[in-house]
């Protein structure tokens, strides 16, 4: 089955919950919905489940409006941040409850609880309770029980959170086997872009109660149709500079560099460039000569204009083999993301570099115009 | 080499002399007065265990003791689900919240012995309320001569005064369950008795055992309502254990009997108790 959103708005209290939702799952798809805390993630998902009512628009199955339809009567199932299972029940009781209500036949419970429990890693836990296992495990079961009835749409509202980072990957990519023969529509939220990309299928972006971006997940990295959009695609967020085309120069900051050939078709005017901080590069000092107080340009060795200016140190975060550098270039901070170990002190001065050609731009509206013709590096260093 | 530092026992001093002037010295007194037969504090003389006989063979205890047993037994039959489905109703937010608890909470605030007269006054045929009522419904009511409506007005007047308390406490266990787990079994399509018997009945464990404890202990001790209401009669048919004993140790002055009395007593409460939370504590320890 499809489920549609159509104009769904939710008020409460004089404040918009969700703002005009107009969203198409398709059937057998896995849609994530990225967004931050409080960006309405668990709002939409109560919407699709009808747990809440809409204020305004419909919601459709197969085109069925089922708008008013209580939770009760549609076939959904959740997996919550908690890890939600009965107490008193064993752990086969626990995935069994579903069946149990909708009337299933013994055997069959039998049958589809051993084969759920069995695609999760749990079948040796069956008679256990809740209690008695591990986070993932608890959260197995959970997921377990809303697999379990072959529901029209399962719902995750950040269900990995609560679990060790390794415990989070082995899930992850469970998840997305479990799903790949299946006719369900998975929605899963986060806030963590990686996550997003790592899971594929669609993503759709959250903000403040609205969809601003919804599209297959790399596409939708690839090219984030606003500033908002790119800045919750990334992590770290993607850095804002603003630039300035006046004839056949740009202008950063105080620094000046001649048009790039990729940006040739963008007319007099204001604009701002998204520099992915795994972009960012730090130019050796023998390379870079004495730091200057302007950024300038250089040309690299295919011929493409290369955005090159001076830095400070502000913290260096260095993460196992990774480095996170937050620098401040004027009055301008941006965070790099460096390959490696880079021991640096703080104030330290630096030359940092961005091929021009790897930027996104956008309107003085925050739009996109221009995003990185070449592809990107690699998708999972997000 | 281990350093030795007696300084920890002023810390726990003043707990010994607290729970040896409030507990351990009043009780060895009693056992010491149980052994005896006293006349007056020079006449006294050693005689064993023949109190303890002789309470364990008087039909007048026996028959308060089993009186007591099936009071108590009414009182959390009564209170304890009444108790559950009051909490069970009860808003779980907006206005009608504080209103509820208040309301729940004051009559917890009335004294034994107030409760005991309002009561006393409101059964009355002639000037009470619901006395006259009843008798005027064409039921025949009167609580001072008929020993099943003397029964029933105490046992009313308790769970006046009590369900709240039991109320509150589910209540609170009730507001500890979080949203999620409702929102988890609407989805699961769970009926009403299935979120009653797997989320809200699992989470109300421990305060039930609570609530049933203090409930018991409390009306296992009742000695003031059926006291003001009809000074345990009529007869002796609402003289439950304490009023026994106060006749014995204050109205007999018989102290030897009523010491070993009272530590039945004692032992009773505490056996019943023990098998209380046993056995609602064992499940969990079998997991």
């Amino acid at each position: 089955m499809s489920l549609q959103l159509d104009g769904v708005t939710l008020t409460m209290h004089g404040e918009t919950y969700i703002d005009n939702a107009c969203l198409t799952l398709e059937p057998g798809s896995f849609n994530v919905l990225l967004g931050h805390t409080l960006a309405g993630k668990t709002t939409l998902m109560r919407l699709m489940a009808g747990l809440d009512r809409p204020d305004r628009g419909r919601i459709l199955v197969d085109g069925r409006d089922v708008t008013g339809e209580p939770v009760r009567r549609r076939n959904i199932s959740m997996v919550y941040q908690q890890f939600i299972n009965y107490p008193t029940l064993t752990v086969f009781d626990n995935i069994a409850s579903p069946l149990r209500q909708a009337r299933v036949a013994r055997r069959e419970v039998t049958r589809r609880v051993e084969e759920t429990a069995a695609m999760l890693g749990i079948d040796n836990l069956l008679d256990r309770y809740p209690q008695a296992l591990s986070g993932g495990q608890q959260q197995r079961t959970a997921m377990a029980r809303a697999l379990v009835k072959d529901a029209d749409v399962i719902l995750f509202d950040e269900p990995l959170v609560n679990l060790d980072y390794k415990l989070r990957e082995a899930l992850r990519h469970e998840m997305r086997k479990l799903f790949a023969s299946r006719h369900t529509i998975a929605v899963y939220a986060t806030t963590e872009p990686a996550e997003a990309l790592a899971l594929g299928g669609t993503t759709t972006l959250l903000h403040e109660g609205r969809i601003i971006q919804s599209g297959s997940s790399d596409q939708v990295y690839r090219a984030p149709c606003n500033r908002e959009a790119a800045r919750l695609y990334g992590e770290p967020p993607i850095n804002l500079v603003a630039m300035r085309r006046r004839g056949q120069e740009c202008h950063i900051g105080k620094g000046a560099l001649p048009v790039p050939s990729v940006w040739q078709t963008l007319p007099d005017g204001d604009y701002s460039l998204g520099v992915r901080p795994h972009h960012l590069l730090s130019v050796p000092a023998a390379e870079a000569g004495s730091p200057g107080r302007q950024s300038g340009s250089a040309v690299d060795s295919a011929g493409e204009v290369v955005w090159r200016f001076p830095a400070y140190v502000r913290v260096a975060e260095i993460s196992g083999s990774e480095t996170f550098l937050h620098i401040g270039h004027g009055d301008l901070e941006m965070v790099a993301h460096l390959e490696g170990i880079h021991e640096l002190d703080v104030d330290q001065a630096l030359t940092m570099q961005v091929a021009c050609r790897r930027l996104f731009v956008f309107d003085a509206e925050g739009n996109l115009l221009l995003s990185p013709s070449a592809p990107q590096p690699s998708l999972s260093r997000v | 080499m281990k350093i030795r530092d007696n300084r920890a026992w002023w810390l726990v001093l003043p707990v010994f002399v607290l729970v040896a002037f409030s507990a351990i010295i009043p009780m060895m007194t009693v056992v010491n007065y149980s052994v005896q037969d006293i006349f007056d504090p020079s006449t006294r003389y050693f005689v064993g265990t023949e109190w303890y006989r002789e309470i364990l063979a008087d039909p007048r205890l026996r028959d308060s003791l089993l009186r007591q047993f099936l009071y108590s037994a009414c009182v959390l039959a009564i209170e304890v689900p009444l108790g559950i489905v009051v909490a069970l109703s009860m808003p779980r937010r907006g206005l009608g919240v504080p209103v509820s608890l208040i309301l729940l909470a004051l009559p917890l605030l009335v004294p034994w012995n107030v409760v005991g007269t309002i009561w006393q006054i409101i059964g009355r045929e002639d000037i009470g309320l619901y006395g006259w009522l009843i008798n005027h419904a064409g039921i025949d009511y009167n609580y001072a001569s008929n020993p099943r409506d003397a029964w029933i007005t105490v046992l009313v007047m308790d769970v006046w005064h009590w369900t709240s308390l039991v109320a509150l406490l589910c209540y609170s266990g009730l507001r500890s369950i979080p949203d999620v787990y409702y929102q988890a079994a609407r989805i699961d399509r769970a009926s009403n008795w299935a979120v009653f018997r797997y989320i809200q009945l699992p989470k109300l464990k421990n305060v039930l055992l609570i609530a049933v404890m203090l409930r018991f202990m409390d009306s296992f001790m009742i000695y003031t309502e059926p006291f003001v209401l009809t000074g345990g009669g009529p007869g002796t048919a609402t003289t439950f254990l304490s009023q026994t004993l106060t006749q014995m140790a204050l109205g007999q002055f018989d102290l030897g009997r009523a010491a070993a009395f009272s530590l039945i007593y004692f032992l009773i409460i505490l056996l019943v108790t023990w098998v209380f939370y046993t056995a609602m504590t064992h499940r969990d320890d079998m997991r």
